[in-house]
């Protein structure tokens, strides 16, 4: 028995969970939501047009999730670092947009298109200056302490520069579209097609060049991967980094709809942890499905349990998946 | 000097841990009666800071025991403070109920909701950051249900009522009244007593063995679910006194004051600073962490001439504080007092 299982193992260790499609999941996920929405529909005991408004609303925000979430999956899955900063890092993109926009009144798209190499650097700073000392033991606690105490950092100095009142800008486009006779508002459209584009480049970054597989590789195994000659701690930073960029989209694509203020990023980060552990760690299809799925468990939700108690839901089904399944939607079994 | 310590020698193995509580115990006693002389010294302004640093102390003793000896690191330790305050406060405006029974309650109450919690995560074998993740994930749940449930008041939480008169029964003194200092001091005192009694016994030894390494103490016939069970459940009852104290002493607690994500982090910084699993880690970081917000709220005031542009900023409290985190996790891994203790045994 043990002759025939032999070859089997190896393949299913190729499955890398940072890339990985998983099929059978994603239908099983895909019949769960449309069996949900049926059941809502038909016995909900609610507006039809009502459902289908929070219906698409809820996707919308799942995109925006999704979007916040891609970055902090990569940082998770490949560092094992329970990042807490990730909402303050998505703050700052926030306002870094806001100063390019208001200083130099550039237009939001080109200050969002600015702001990615200047979270790359930061979230390369942040990785080779303070966690890269932690590495050397494998304890998880101090590099949550860490982005813990970064994040507070980082909310605080924005606090002293800006100060506590809520800042706007200034958006290109407005108004909103119809879809199936429901509202989407334009920016949320936008924001939803920039989660699915920085899947995409995040997916071919990690599949086609070298960068990505030297990153696949110390995920998979961080001492093989430094036998063989690549540098973890370069591969750590320019994680964190891509982790950060990442941010930096969401952060630029969420400012037209979100009140700025230096505590405007705290929802996100417990959200995003959710989704994460939700998908699977370091999975990017999981980042994106996951998002939608609590995006629309959220708005659907609230049909019924009204201001935040549908995100009870949320973190219920959060402690379930943790228990029954710790390695998430598209994890593979460790 | 050999020769008088020479017939002692055969027998100092055996008596050293308990020469140590002992040491432990008088060096408490001492740090208390000290502190007790604290109010005397104090301008009555600056009271409410001293009460804030004892409530902050007894909450990174209570973390620390779970955290520290027993090795689960909890990101949720607001649950428990949250359980304490709210049973204060509703049992006193619903029933009448006297604080200090109430402050029992509460710690009978979280102990049980801790050993819940604790069970499925550990029968579920969670482990490192998902450990975490799901306490912090329980204090999220209970954070929405306080904003949630009827009964507590939902969002705009629970006011205690004001007493025309002072009264032990109800815990409630004249506004400066020394005791509101006194009485969580001597909380204090005996949580680190029961830190104390809990790092020196068999439970607490077994406790740490398992910390360090679960196979070898379950190899060793050391049954791992009960010993840290029972660590969990002292944690939460002690945090859950600093909660109800909390309640009795700014009469109103709310959702974002019992559960709201600074209430974890605000047991873990303290121990963190100190030196996480040290019986006085927690007791020197609250000291160092609690007074902090102030002196730099004083120096903002009065600022120097090379500060002066912070003048009337906000935020710069926590940013020292969050700094000052940074660097103790990074370059003193044991805090304060474990770098110290290991430089002085050297």
């Amino acid at each position: 028995m043990a002759i025939t299982e032999a070859p089997a193992a190896p393949a299913a260790d190729k499955r890398n969970p940072l890339t990985a499609g998983g099929t059978r999941i994603t239908l099983i996920i895909g019949g769960i939501a449309v069996v949900g929405l049926a059941l809502v529909y038909l016995l909900g005991d609610r507006e039809p047009a009502l459902i289908t408004q929070y219906l698409v609303s809820g996707l919308l925000l799942g995109g925006v999730y999704a979007l916040v979430s891609l970055g902090l999956t990569l940082i998770f899955g490949v560092l094992g670092i329970v990042n807490f900063a990730q909402g303050a890092m998505l703050t700052l993109s926030m306002y870094l947009v806001y100063v390019l926009q208001s200083s130099l009144g550039l237009n939001l798209y080109v200050a969002v298109v600015l702001t990615i190499p200047l979270l790359f650097g930061f979230g390369w700073l942040v990785q080779s200056m303070l966690l890269n000392r932690l590495t050397e033991d494998a304890s998880h606690d101090r590099p949550l302490l860490v982005t813990l105490g970064l994040s507070l950092l980082i909310v605080n100095v924005l606090l002293m520069i800006f100060g506590g009142r809520p800042k706007s800008v200034d958006a290109p486009v407005s108004g909103s579209i119809e879809i199936l006779g429901a509202l989407a508002d334009t920016q949320r459209i936008i924001a939803f097609g920039g989660a699915v584009l920085v899947a995409a480049a995040l997916t071919l970054v990690l599949r086609k060049t070298s960068m990505g597989l030297a990153i696949r590789a110390v995920a998979a195994n961080g001492t093989g991967a430094s036998l063989v000659g690549v540098n973890v701690r370069r591969v750590y930073a320019m994680t964190f980094g891509l982790g950060a960029a990442s941010v930096a989209v969401a952060g630029g694509l969420i400012t037209p709809f979100t009140t700025l203020v230096p505590t405007a990023g705290e929802q996100f980060t417990t959200l995003a942890f959710v989704i994460v552990v939700l998908g699977g760690l370091g999975s990017i299809p999981g980042a994106l499905v996951g998002g939608l799925f609590i995006g629309v468990l959220q708005t659907v939700g609230s049909l019924y349990l009204p201001g935040s108690g549908s995100l009870i839901l949320v973190f219920g089904i959060f402690v379930l998946i943790l228990f029954l399944r710790p390695q998430g939607l598209f994890g593979a079994k460790q | 000097m050999t020769a008088t310590d020479a017939p002692a020698a055969p027998q100092a193995p055996k008596l050293r841990p308990a020469n140590g509580a002992k040491r432990q115990y008088t060096f408490l006693l001492i740090v208390i009666a000290a502190l007790f002389f604290v109010p005397y010294i104090l301008p009555d302004s600056a009271q409410p800071v001293a009460v804030r640093t004892l409530i902050f102390a007894i909450m990174a003793v209570g973390w620390n025991l779970m955290s520290g000896f027993g090795g689960m690191f909890s990101f949720g330790h607001a649950v428990f403070f949250g359980v304490g305050a709210y049973t204060d406060a509703y049992l006193l405006t619903a029933f009448g109920v006297s604080p200090w029974l109430s402050m029992i309650i509460g710690a009978v109450l979280a102990a049980g909701v801790g050993l819940t919690i604790a069970y499925f995560c550990l029968r579920y074998k969670l482990a490192g950051s998902y450990f975490a993740l799901a306490t912090f994930a329980f204090a999220q749940m209970f954070y929405l249900l306080s904003q949630n449930l009827g009964f507590l008041n939902k969002t705009d939480g629970i006011n205690v009522p004001l007493l025309p008169e002072e009264s032990w029964a109800m815990l409630q003194f004249d506004q400066d009244s020394k005791f509101y200092f006194w009485i969580p001091l001597v909380i204090l005192g005996l949580a680190m007593a029961v830190t104390i009694y809990f790092a020196h016994s068999r439970a607490g030894q077994f406790a740490q063995a398992i910390r360090d390494d679960a196979t070898a103490a379950e190899s060793l016939g050391i049954k791992v679910m009960k010993y840290r069970l029972i660590t969990v459940a002292m944690s939460c009852a002690i945090t859950a006194v600093a909660g109800a104290y909390y309640s009795q002493y700014y009469l109103f607690v709310g959702p974002e004051q019992a559960f709201g994500i600074h209430v974890s982090t605000d047991a873990i910084i303290p121990a963190v600073i100190g030196g996480i699993g040290t019986i006085w880690g927690p007791l020197i970081g609250a000291a160092v962490v609690g007074p902090l917000s102030e002196l730099i709220a004083h120096l903002l005031r009065n600022p120097p001439e090379f500060l002066e542009f912070l003048q009337g900023t906000s935020g710069l409290d926590v940013a020292v504080y969050a700094a000052l985190l940074i660097v103790i996790v990074i370059f003193l891994p044991k805090g304060i007092y474990g770098t110290i203790r290991e430089r002085m045994r050297k």
